[in-house]
């Protein structure tokens, strides 16, 4: 079980990166912390011409907050942001996505922008970006442009990054007043990835109606998506709004199949678990509102 | 001092193998290199489940850099001749591929190179011309009559069928009040040991002799069909084990096909070859305990006495019957009472073959099969007859004066309590507070069980159970076999050092720090004192046909050669200190590292002078000591004999017992079971060393979790492997394993002169059916199979039929339905265009159309009446592979319906499907097209890429539709876009 | 830009156990089997090479992870600590001994992977709880013990006395 021969290639900066992604794009796998990648190379499933390197890209593992954002850089690790002061008191739910990710020896390796990048249907910290409504920032020569997270994820392991594109930044809005996050998921084995995950920004308004809410799944559907909850807005934040709510997504939802679970456990588990988070949630949000 | 033969045995003494361990210094297969000159070997195997193979071309292979030789079967079956079996059946079988593969990871080609990423390239320049055939992977539809045949030369699937009469079964189940049936499907998993096979072959000549270096863990019987298949007598293959084995739980054993194959590739090639298993080869192709189907009947009094058992074993041996198997069904064979009193049973067992990998020895033997069977009954009749879980059993076992007792089907059982053992696993489970604990979460409305599993735990196997599989005529024919060798040297050198030689090949249960403790206590000498060497070279190692490591043989046999073998030594060791001390050898005794006048302990002198003396003074010893100290014994228990002619045998030496108690708790919104309490209570007779009972106990414990709850290796209905990796088939994690309560009781075993009982299975065999017990339990319902997945056990409590991910489901409406597999993908939808059905249908038959719109299609040609080849390249992010597809339209009703049947194979896999096509007229003048599909794929991308099957067919299908509407409407605007996952995300597979 | 060919083998240097050592790799060869078949240190053991095992885990750069994951062409100037790097001469660390007491392996052959995650753990959480301890764990496959002897191995060193 040995890759099969591939050239290497070690960027120090980013425009030696995407000048190598302009060359050799369709042909290169651009390596972060290479916890996916690394597994399909060696199975031989992808048989790239070239692995390009970024880790030792400076400036890349950076976390700024700055305009009601929180960018991270690429290269951040994902212990390394679980750790971080910024994202626990801005971006507070990939705070609580993290401990989900993985193991531990893998989230000492493993990146937000290579999990992003990698678009698993059932990874957290993609379906943590889409709930936010966080976005995807993209270099290729001589442009860069802004992804917003809804558009990015197109399927299993397909996002919109174009062949010539790096992935160097994540855009993540802070946290919003009056909001309370959550996420949990549910897993045969712990730190499995997830048959099913919910990610919450719930927001009461201090009469005990919801505000803004933000419901995304994991796990279920080919992508990380976002349930449209618009109408729910102005009801009253509580266990029976969390379970209307749950109800219409997972009728809404066209579920994905594997070994773990078939499509009946999969709405079922929007059903229990989207209502669940989104009760807790509500509870939190109306004792802090 | 009266009493210094017991200062070592039984104390907790930790391993002496850890600090090599530990530090990193221990040497395995893998990091061997025994002889210069290593190539290294890696294996092609065969991707299709069943196929016939046409041609194999191996040039391009053998042409490319750094390749020494490149082998199939054509030139190793020039070596070798089929591997023997037991069973009389013409199935054939070697350790590569003839003719036909009939597994998926079956071996059809070898390739040695310069090191193993180049091989491996060029296992990819290997070009097999398959003819697929059809498969059958079900033990059921195996023994069907219309079934795809595995072996023509034996006509059917059936490899042997036995039956057995002990007692008067029919006469118990006339008399019966009352007669309880549980239908028994188990699944397949394996133990799925951390380090996987590995070897070294290398062929020498002069005299031509085969040596390899091995993590073979035994039982060496299997040396002499490695050497029947290589046609060679038995010193022409030595056999050497490496220093450590990571993990073997009866696994390993079925690295021998492997040996004789490299054996022969070395011998080919001409140089020596190392293989190393890789992890998804280990997944895939190397061994796994049997799948079963069938029943279990049981005949109760109305008081729930069990008086008459009728087991119907429907045995999956995969493609194969390869050797010990079918030993896995008799292991239980004439322990098949379990601990209870019941002598009336009849057996039948159907051994059958089909397109999975052939089956073999894995911790517990055959024993969690029949527990999952018998312990499912006994809960099933107390549930049917009104009886506590608790009382029927207590009113079925055996009791303590029974003991020894002799089991219908011919087990001595050597001692037991089961009776105390059952009272200890109730009080450190606090029956009646469990009880009362499901009370109030009923009342709750929460899903609360409690389920047990008892049973004996057969230890150190007499090789003559495996003729079972035989008549008694077969039998009488081939020659009586029995027993169970147990082999151990003694010696010590002319420093003084002691030195033990055990042919028992651990592969982390301690042997060597036991060894040491019993040797230490007969010689008066500490365990740190002793060497023990416990690995196998089979030209210079004194071993048998029942050396190695398995059956739990360790402490019910070979720990009495060991015994015998130091007493013999200490014996000597007396005689001449006795000389020297001028006393009775009677009044000697050894302790502290001396041998002293029993109560006069200044009269000593040290064990170790008088070792030496016998090397560096020969002349001065007592009249009739032999000059050196070299022990060597070779012993069998005596009762281990043939089978009788009514097939009863005393089939292993010593008999522990396991009872195990669960209480569950079921989120009934999740299907997520929660281990509330869960007590083991075990009898291993007198331990030996406590921390190794315990480290065992735990560990057969994870196993019995692991089978329970998560692991299968899992197969589709066409023969597809699909837990190929890891993070497929699940192994349970730190975080996965409950509280487990540990309790003992003691009977120690008459057998041997410590007291001991083999044991390592241990709950392996019961925790499966206490778990399912326990969830039948909170359900309410018989229909629990395993693993207790999630998804299943949320069906289950559901009452609904739990159907595995990817499996058939009712479609909706009276559309268009294609034939779909279990464990295939499958899917449906809808599409409105804007063309009129007759235009639609002229494109969808049109090449240059479908050239356009098959995804990544490069090439597509007609080559019949609506038939196609094509070339196409397929892809999901960077998992690209290109394939060969074949097209061909079927059913025609113009321009209504068709059915178009495709497949495709490439580097990655292979797959068949087909799919119906439906074209209704709209109001609007345009099309409403419906399809459904279901295919099945295989090869690589099913083994390791399952969890992204189904949604890449959905894709790829929906870039089919979307090509096609794309001909008909050119300008196909981008608001359609998001309908697109409407319409195609449809397929609810 | 560094840039190798696939069928170059260049030359890596690196700091293992406190050593500078080198070796020479193909782009494509595995950390893993670099550390054991071109540096020679067979203690890091190989169990799936898919990252699930855990087996294959050794310190790089302060940081416990995956060798199988990595390319050892990425680690040139890296600092590397393998199972043969913790005891000192004949000397077993705590985690070690504590290890060897508790009967916390079996076979062993994943030990060398959990010594190393369990160092790393420690020294960023000297007094985890049992679930801490168990979900550290879990990136670990250990089909011997059931790992209860490796959790209260863990605990006892962390908390002592136990």
């Amino acid at each position: 079980m040995k890759p099969v021969a591939f050239g290497y290639a070690r960027a120090e900066t980013v425009e030696e990166a995407i000048d190598l992604l302009a060359e050799e794009g369709r042909e290169a796998s651009v390596i972060a912390g290479g916890l996916s990648l690394g597994a399909m190379l060696n199975m031989r499933l992808v048989r790239p011409r070239i692995v390009l390197d970024i880790n030792r890209v400076p400036g890349l593992d950076t976390i700024v907050a700055a305009n009601g954002v929180v960018t991270t850089g690429a290269l951040v690790r994902q212990v390394d942001a679980f750790r971080d002061p910024t994202i626990a008191s801005h971006v507070p739910l990939l705070a609580h996505a993290l401990p989900h990710v993985g193991h531990y020896q893998t989230r000492s390796r493993g990146t937000l922008g290579g999990s992003v990048a990698h678009a698993d249907p059932s990874a957290e910290i993609p379906l943590a970006l889409v709930t936010l409504g966080g976005a995807v920032v993209l270099r290729a020569k001589g442009r860069t442009r802004r992804v917003p997270a809804a558009d990015f994820f197109l399927g299993v392991l397909t996002t919109a990054r174009e062949e010539n594109e790096l992935l160097v930044a994540l855009e993540w809005p802070t946290r919003r007043p009056r909001t309370v996050y959550a996420f949990d998921e549910i897993a045969q084995r712990h730190g499995d990835f997830a048959i099913a995950a919910v990610a919450v920004a719930a927001e009461v308004v201090p009469d005990g109606t919801l505000g803004h809410l933000a419901l995304g799944l994991g796990g279920i559907e080919d992508r990380p998506i976002r349930i449209e909850t618009a109408g729910y807005a102005g009801r009253r934040a509580d266990a029976s709004l969390a379970e209307a709510i749950a109800e219409d997504a997972a009728s809404r939802v066209v579920p994905i199949v594997d070994l773990q679970a078939n499509a009946d456990y999969r709405r079922q588990l929007v059903r229990v678990l989207g209502r669940r988070v989104l009760a807790a949630a509500f509870e939190d949000a109306v004792r802090g509102a | 001092m009266t009493e210094p033969a017991r200062k070592w045995i039984g104390a907790a003494v930790p391993r002496m193998e850890d600090a090599a361990l530990l530090t990193g210094n221990a040497r395995f297969i893998d990091d061997l290199e025994p002889v210069a000159g290593i190539r290294h070997a890696a294996i092609l195997r065969a991707s299709h489940p069943h196929a016939r193979i046409r041609r194999i071309d191996l040039e391009k292979a053998r042409a490319h850099p750094g390749v020494i030789g490149v082998v199939a079967a054509a030139e190793v079956t020039a070596l070798i001749g089929p591997i023997p079996s037991a069973v009389r059946a013409a199935m054939a079988y070697y350790p590569i591929a003839v003719d036909k593969v009939r597994y998926v990871g079956e071996p059809v080609a070898v390739v040695v190179a310069i090191d193993r990423y180049v091989a491996e390239d060029a296992l990819e320049l290997i070009e097999v011309d398959y003819e697929p055939l059809s498969a059958v992977v079900d033990p059921e539809a195996a023994a069907g009559a219309d079934a795809a045949l595995l072996h023509e030369a034996h006509k059917s699937n059936l490899a042997q069928s036995r039956t057995f009469h002990y007692g008067d079964p029919d006469g118990a189940f006339a008399a019966a009040d009352a007669v309880f049936k549980a239908h028994c499907r188990y699944p397949r998993y394996s133990s799925t040991p951390m380090e996987t096979y590995g070897l070294v072959a290398h062929f020498e000549r002069a005299p031509d002799r085969y040596t390899v270096w091995s993590n073979f863990q035994g039982p060496f019987i299997l040396h002499a069909l490695m050497c029947g298949s290589l046609k060679i007598q038995g010193n022409r293959l030595r056999l050497i084990t490496a220093p450590h084995s990571g993990g073997s739980f009866g696994i390993k054993q079925a690295l021998y096909p492997y040996i004789v194959l490299m054996a022969a590739v070395s011998r080919l090639v001409g140089a020596p070859v190392k293989w190393i298993e890789d992890r998804l080869e280990h997944l895939m192709g190397s061994s796994a305990a049997a799948d079963r189907a069938g029943s279990v009947e049981g005949a109760f009094t109305r008081d729930g006495i069990l008086t008459g058992l009728r087991f119907h074993n429907l045995v999956n041996v995969g493609a194969y019957v390869r050797a010990p198997e079918p030993a896995s069904v008799y292991r239980m064979h004439a322990s098949s009472n379990g601990c209870y009193k019941v002598r009336n049973i009849f057996i039948q067992n159907d051994l059958v073959v089909t397109n999975k990998c052939p089956v073999g020895l894995n911790r517990g033997y055959g024993g969690p099969q029949f527990y999952f069977a018998l312990e499912r009954l006994m809960e099933i009749a107390a549930r049917g007859l009104g009886l506590d879980i608790v009382e029927i059993r207590r009113r079925n076992m055996l009791e303590k004066s029974q003991f020894p007792y002799i089991s219908p089907g011919g087990s001595h059982y050597d001692s037991g309590d089961y009776l105390a053992g059952l009272d200890e696993t109730l009080r450190l489970a606090d029956y009646e507070a469990l009880k009362r604990r499901r009370d109030e979460a009923r009342a709750a409305g929460r899903l609360y069980g409690i389920g047990i599993a008892a049973g004996i735990e057969p230890s150190g196997s007499n090789m003559a159970y495996v003729t079972l599989a035989q008549t008694v005529e077969e039998r009488a024919k081939a020659g009586a076999k029995s027993g169970a060798l147990g082999v151990a040297t003694i010696s010590i050198d002319p420093s003084g050092a002691v030195t033990v030689r055990t042919a028992s090949t651990p592969a982390g249960q301690g042997h060597q720090t036991v060894a040491a403790q019993v040797v230490a206590d007969a010689l008066g000498l500490r365990p740190q004192d002793i060497t023990v060497v416990s690995e196998i070279d089979t030209l210079t190692s004194a071993w048998s046909l029942a050396s190695g490591n398995y059956a739990n043989r360790f402490a019910s046999i070979v720990i009495t050669a060991i015994s015998q073998a130091a007493e013999r030594v200490a014996d000597k060791l007396k005689a001449i200190a006795a000389d020297e001390l001028e006393v009775a050898p009677e009044d000697v005794e050894l302790a502290d590292g001396t041998a002293r006048v029993v109560g006069v302990p200044e009269k000593a002198m040290p064990v170790r002078r008088v070792a030496t003396s016998t090397h560096w003074n020969p002349a001065g010893l007592p009249q009739g000591i032999a000059p050196g100290i070299y022990e060597s014994v070779v012993m069998s228990p005596e009762m281990l004999g043939s089978p009788d002619e009514e097939d009863r045998v005393a089939s292993s030496v010593t008999y522990g017992y396991v009872c195990d108690l669960v209480a569950i708790d079921i989120d009934p919104a999740t299907g997520r079971v929660t281990v509330d309490k869960y007590v083991s209570v075990h009898d291993v007779g007198n331990e030996l060393n406590p921390l190794i009972v315990a480290g065992q106990v735990h560990g057969g414990f994870a196993h019995g979790i692991g089978g329970a709850m998560l692991e299968e290796l899992v197969y589709d209905a066409d023969g597809n492997f699909q837990s190929g990796t890891f993070a497929d088939y699940l192994c349970p994690t730190a975080p996965e394993l409950p509280k487990l309560t540990v309790g003992r009781v003691r009977t120690p075993s008459p057998t041997n002169p410590l007291g001991s009982k083999g044991m390592g299975d241990g709950s392996s065999m019961l925790t499966p059916a206490a778990l399912a017990n326990a969830v039948a339990d909170a359900v309410g319902s018989d229909e629990v199979e395993l693993p207790l997945t999630l998804n299943r056990v949320w069906d289950i409590a559901h009452g609904r039929r739990h159907e595995r991910a990817g499996a058939p489901r009712a479609r909706i409406g009276a559309g268009p339905q294609a034939a779909a597999k279990p464990g295939g993908l499958v899917g449906e939808g809808t599409v409105e265009l804007a063309a009129p059905p007759a235009q639609v249908w002229a494109l969808l038959l049109d090449p240059k159309t479908l050239a356009s719109i098959v995804p990544g299609c490069e090439r597509l040609d007609l080559v019949g009446p609506d038939r196609f080849v094509a070339a196409v390249t397929i892809g999901v992010a960077a998992i690209k592979g290109s394939y060969q597809a074949e097209i061909a339209i079927a059913d025609k009703r113009e321009p209504a319906s068709m059915r178009m049947i495709g497949k495709a194979a490439g580097a990655l896999g292979h797959g068949a499907g087909e799919g119906r096509v439906r074209l209704e007229p709209t109001a609007t003048g345009g099309t409403r097209l419906s399809y459904s599909y279901s295919a099945n794929v295989g090869g690589k991308v099913a083994a390791v890429g399952q969890r992204m099957l189904g949604t890449v067919a959905r894709v790829l299908i929906a870039q089919f539709f979307k090509g096609l509407e794309r001909r008909i409407e050119p300008e196909a605007t981008a608001e359609k876009r998001s309908m697109w996952r409407r319409l195609f995300g449809g397929g609810d597979a | 830009m560094i840039r190798v060919k696939p069928d170059e083998r260049v030359r890596v240097s690196l700091v293992v156990n406190g050593r500078w050592l080198f070796g020479h790799a193909e782009p494509r060869m595995l950390l893993s089997d670099f550390l054991r078949h071109e540096l020679k240190l067979f203690g890091t053991h190989v169990g799936c090479e898919h990252g699930v095992c855990g087996a294959c885990t050794v310190e790089i750069d302060g940081r416990a992870t995956r060798s199988c994951l990595r390319y050892a062409v990425q680690c040139d100037g890296a600092t590397i600590r393998t199972v043969e790097g913790l005891a000192v001469g004949d000397t077993l660390t705590p985690l070690q001994a504590a290890f060897n007491r508790h009967h916390a392996l079996q076979c062993g052959f994943c030990t060398a992977g959990i010594l190393m995650s369990t160092t790393a753990f420690l020294a960023e959480n000297p007094k985890p709880t049992e679930a801490e301890v168990r979900d550290m764990l879990s990136g670990h496959i250990c089909r011997c013990t059931g790992y209860e002897q490796i959790v209260s191995a863990i605990m006892d060193v962390a908390h002592g006395g136990g």
